[in-house]
C-alpha cells in the first residue's frame, strides 16, 4: 500500500506538535490512507523534500501554498474556520517610534524566516522606505526569541505572526508594542494535497468538511486550535496567490 | 457612467470633464481633500479584460468612498484623477496586456472628491490555456517621498498633453 507524506508548515506553535499526531491518526481512519506525517524543523528541509517531490499532503502558509499550488501542482482544499494570517511589527514599549513614519534606516530587525510574515512585515515598513538593504535584518528561530532581543535591546524590531504575538505571555506583551498591523482578512493558511493524491482529493474535501461532526472528529481539531475545516475554492486560492505575488 | 453629482461631493470643488479610452465621457468634481491610506491595508480589486470591477474589498470601498453595489460592473476608471496623465494608465495597459505586471504610484478619486494615494501593483490572471482572463489590481501605502516624486512627473506629463492637445 502506498505511504504518502502529510507535513505542516514550521510555523506551527511547539504546543501543536502532539495535535497534528492526532489528526494524522484520525485522518489515516477517516479516508483508509497510510499516511506518514513528517514535521520538519525549518522551512529550508521542508522546502528541500518538496523540491524532491516526497511531499504529498500540507498544511501551509500562504506564501508556500501559492508556490506549491503554482509550480507543483498542488490544490488547495480547506482551510481552519475563521482564521486568517496577519503579520505586526513591533517594538520595545519605551522605544522613541511610535509610527512607521517614524523608523529610519540602520535599524536592527528581528525576523523569523516564515515568508509570508516577512513579506506582510516588508510591505509594512515600505512607506518609510526601509527595506532589508538599509535594515539589519537577523533572522530568528521562533517568536519568543524576536520578543526577547527586542527585550534586551539587541533588536528594535520584529516581525510577528499576529497569532503568535497574542500567544505571547502577558509580561512580555507589556514591554513590547506593536507599531502597525496588517488588516488585509485574505491569506490564510490551507490544507493541500499534490498530485499523487488528485484522485483522493475530493475524498480528502468531504473528509475534513465534515469533521466536527463526529465527536472524534472535534476532539482532533482542538488539538489543533481548531473549530472546524472550510472549503477554498480555486478562485479563493488564486485570489491568495495574486496577494502573494503582488506583494513579492 | 454617469457624471459626479455635487450633493456627494464634500468641501469646495472644481469642475473637469474627463474624455476616457473608450471615448465616453464624464464630468468629474475634485476637492483637495486627501483620504490618509490606512496603514497595513491592502486594496484589492480584479477585473474583467476590458477593465470592467469584478470584486471589491472592503477596504477598497472604504478608501474610494463608493458602497461595493455602485462599483462592482463599472469600470475601474471610475476612480481615474484628472491630475493623473493619460500616458500613464497607456503604459499600464500595454504591459498588463502584454501578459506582465504592472507598478506605479497612483492618484485616485474619491466620490466625494478627495483623493487617496497608492503604490499599485497590477497584474494579469490567467486560465489554464494561459490565456488572460482578467486582471488583479492590489494597491498599498506608498512612500511619501516617492509619492511626491511621481506625482511632480504626472503634473509635467500632463502638461504636455495638455500642450499636445492629447
Amino acid at each position: 500500500m502506498t505511504t504518502f507524506q502529510m507535513t505542516v508548515s514550521p510555523d506551527f506553535p511547539p504546543n501543536r506538535i502532539a495535535g497534528w499526531y492526532i489528526f494524522n491518526t484520525w485522518l489515516q481512519k477517516a479516508t483508509g490512507l497510510n499516511i506518514h506525517l513528517e514535521l520538519y524543523n525549518d522551512f529550508e528541509s521542508q522546502r528541500r523534500a518538496i523540491s524532491e517531490d516526497q511531499v504529498d499532503m500540507i498544511y501551509a502558509n500562504p506564501y508556500d501554498a501559492a508556490m506549491l499550488i503554482r509550480e507543483k501542482g498542488f490544490e488547495a482544499l480547506a482551510r481552519p474556520h475563521g482564521k486568517v494570517d496577519e503579520a505586526v511589527v513591533v517594538t520595545r514599549a519605551d522605544a522613541p517610534y511610535n509610527s512607521v513614519d517614524d523608523l529610519k534606516p540602520g535599524l536592527r530587525l528581528a525576523a523569523t524566516n516564515d515568508p509570508a510574515v516577512y513579506l506582510l512585515g516588508m510591505m509594512m515598513l515600505e512607506p518609510a522606505e526601509l527595506d532589508k538593504e538599509n535594515l539589519h535584518v537577523q533572522q530568528v528561530e521562533s517568536y519568543p526569541i524576536a520578543a526577547k532581543l527586542l527585550i534586551q535591546n539587541e533588536a528594535d524590531l520584529a516581525f510577528f505572526l499576529k497569532e503568535g504575538f497574542e500567544k505571547l505571555s502577558s509580561f512580555t506583551r507589556d514591554q513590547l508594542k506593536v507599531l502597525v498591523e496588517s488588516q488585509i482578512g485574505d491569506l490564510f493558511h490551507a490544507f493541500l494535497v499534490g498530485p499523487r493524491l488528485a484522485a483522493q482529493k475530493e475524498n480528502i474535501r468531504e473528509t475534513l468538511l465534515h469533521m466536527h461532526e463526529t465527536p472524534k472528529g472535534q476532539d482532533a481539531l482542538a488539538s489543533l486550535g481548531f473549530e472546524k475545516w472550510e472549503n477554498v475554492t480555486p478562485a479563493e486560492a488564486e485570489f491568495m496567490i495574486n496577494l502573494i505575488e503582488a506583494l513579492k | 457612467m454617469e457624471d459626479m453629482r455635487p450633493e456627494d461631493i464634500v468641501g469646495e470643488y472644481r469642475e473637469y470633464t474627463l474624455t476616457y479610452y473608450d471615448g465616453t465621457s464624464r464630468k468629474v468634481l475634485v476637492t483637495d481633500i486627501e483620504t490618509p491610506y490606512p496603514d497595513g491595508k491592502l486594496i484589492v480589486s480584479t477585473t474583467d479584460t476590458k477593465g470592467i470591477i469584478t470584486h471589491a474589498n472592503q477596504a477598497f470601498v472604504d478608501m474610494s468612498g463608493y458602497t461595493r453595489e455602485e462599483l462592482i460592473g463599472q469600470p475601474h476608471y471610475i476612480l481615474r484623477h484628472p491630475d493623473m496623465p493619460k500616458a500613464a494608465f497607456r503604459d499600464m495597459w500595454e504591459t498588463i496586456q502584454a501578459g506582465k505586471t504592472w507598478r506605479g504610484y497612483v492618484k485616485n478619486l474619491r466620490k466625494d472628491g478627495g483623493y487617496y494615494l497608492v503604490y499599485a501593483t497590477v497584474m494579469p490572471n490567467f486560465d489554464k490555456e494561459g490565456n488572460i482572463v482578467g486582471y488583479t489590481s492590489v494597491r498599498r501605502k506608498p512612500s511619501r517621498r516617492k509619492m511626491e516624486e511621481a506625482l511632480k512627473r504626472y503634473a509635467e506629463m500632463l502638461a504636455q498633453e495638455q500642450e499636445e492637445g492629447a
